[in-house]
């Protein structure tokens, strides 16, 4: 499982625990998040975030 | 040569326009003047980095010289933009004799965008302490004021707002004694309903901060190291360091000498185009429609219609909803402002876990909500059914 962190606000994205939130269900690669999915504390768009090494 | 769009500020305004704008256009010539050192930071994590266990030197993401190769663009560091010159479609850049000033000259644009910012408001206090009180609004702020906790214990914050708030909770987490003062009765007094508030200032208290409403600093006196602070009621209070966070203020100083429209920000229609059809704004600095948001969402929404504009394609902006969300883990909070002017009332319901509040219209149609503790988590769903802002 890798992680995605936003490069506005630092929000990270892992993999493991997906964005139930908003639809995106616990285990959901990061090439099977929509496009459209955006950071849910800032709002950028999906291309706006880096893979980090953990 | 073609003339470059000329971006003056590398925050998250500046530097979101440019990279939205290479998103659709690779080869426009940006140039960005930067008074810092034009490295990109998350301004959002000064606020929580001592928690996050983040040094000044970690949150930044992006130096300079790779954000220039990055956006393809030029970045001109420690320059002191002096004066706007619409007229003549050029602004000049302050020389000096440090070395790390930018050297003094003018620069030619066929657009301009304004992205400068804001200041942090100064209240007026008495006493030869309050010269030696600490402000936090850029990461080489940030850096002094985290050399300065170095071996201290009891920080005081003026204002119990959003930044105020968030800072008290990241020191209070660091191990700090933190005691913060405010006139208003309650904490963000500008965004939460009182039962909603009430629930917060218990949460943080219950983590250890110390509050002190209806409790403006008036007078800091130097105490050997330390501060002596005395409020409004004559009660007083001792502190290693200082903090103000009792908001900020657009920059406007430049747009006004050039004569731009400017109100509270520079005033810009939805197009983000200022009085001058060739001069834009947006960010802490702009008054957008009316509005003045210094936040993330709306800054990121003015960055993507700006470069739209920019690349030939004239587009408005359009706000949805955009809740904000306060970064105190000791409450989690959300806070989606009704539109500015809006008729209607508080609905606040109260649990043991939190409390959701709902800002209705006459007709029970909700505008706007403030969420604490587990409520929090409806922030995204609560958001989509909020009318839009602009």
């Amino acid at each position: 499982m890798t992680k995605y962190v936003c490069i506005v606000c630092g929000w990270v994205y892992d993999e493991a625990a997906g964005d139930p939130g908003h639809g995106i269900a616990p285990g959901t690669k990061w090439e099977d998040v929509p496009a459209a999915w955006s950071c849910p504390d800032c709002g950028v768009a999906k291309a706006d975030f880096e893979m980090v090494a953990v | 040569m073609k003339k470059p769009v000329v971006i003056v500020g590398s925050g998250l305004a500046g530097v979101t326009v440019a990279r939205e704008l290479r998103k659709l256009d690779a080869d426009k010539p940006v140039v960005i003047v930067s008074a810092d050192d034009g490295g990109f930071y998350s301004k959002p994590s000064l606020s929580n980095a001592l928690a996050a266990g983040k040094s000044p030197a970690q949150l930044l993401l992006t130096p300079r010289e790779t954000l220039a190769m990055q956006l393809k663009a030029e970045i001109r560091p420690h320059a002191r933009v002096t004066q706007l010159l619409p007229a003549e479609r050029a602004i000049e850049i302050a020389g000096g004799r440090t070395p790390r000033l930018a050297p003094a000259g003018r620069i030619e644009y066929e657009q301009l965008v304004l992205a400068l910012g804001a200041q942090p408001i100064r209240l007026p206090i008495e006493g030869d302490g309050a010269a030696g009180v600490l402000a936090v609004n850029n990461l080489a702020d940030y850096a002094a004021f985290r050399a300065r906790l170095e071996g201290k214990r009891r920080v005081a914050i003026l204002g119990a707002g959003l930044i105020g708030c968030e800072f008290a909770n990241d020191l209070r987490l660091a191990g700090f004694a933190v005691d913060v003062f405010d006139i208003a009765p309650q904490p963000l007094g500008r965004l939460l309903p009182p039962v909603t508030a009430a629930f917060f200032r218990q949460k943080l208290a219950a983590a250890g901060v110390c509050f002190h409403f209806v409790a403006g600093v008036v007078r800091i006196e130097r105490d050997g190291e330390t501060f002596r602070l005395t409020d409004n009621g004559g009660g007083g209070h001792a502190a290693d360091i200082v903090l103000s966070a009792v908001g900020l203020k657009p920059e406007t100083a430049l747009a006004r000498a050039a004569g731009l429209a400017v109100n509270r920000g520079i005033v810009t229609a939805r197009s983000l185009a200022t009085s001058d059809p060739r001069i834009f704004a947006l960010g802490d600095c702009a008054e957008i429609e009316g509005m003045v948001l210094p936040f993330v969402m709306p800054i990121m929404a003015a960055a993507r219609a700006l470069a739209k504009t920019l690349a030939g394609t004239p587009t408005d902006v359009a706000y949805p909803a955009m809740p904000v969300v306060v970064k105190t883990p000791a409450c989690p909070t959300a806070v989606c402002p009704p539109p500015a002017g809006s008729a209607g009332a508080w609905r606040e319901e109260a649990t043991a876990d939190g409390v959701k509040a709902l800002f209705e219209d006459a007709a029970g149609r909700p505008l706007g909500f403030a969420l604490a503790g587990s409520p929090a988590a409806e922030r995204q769903a609560l958001g989509e059914q909020m009318p839009a802002w602009l």
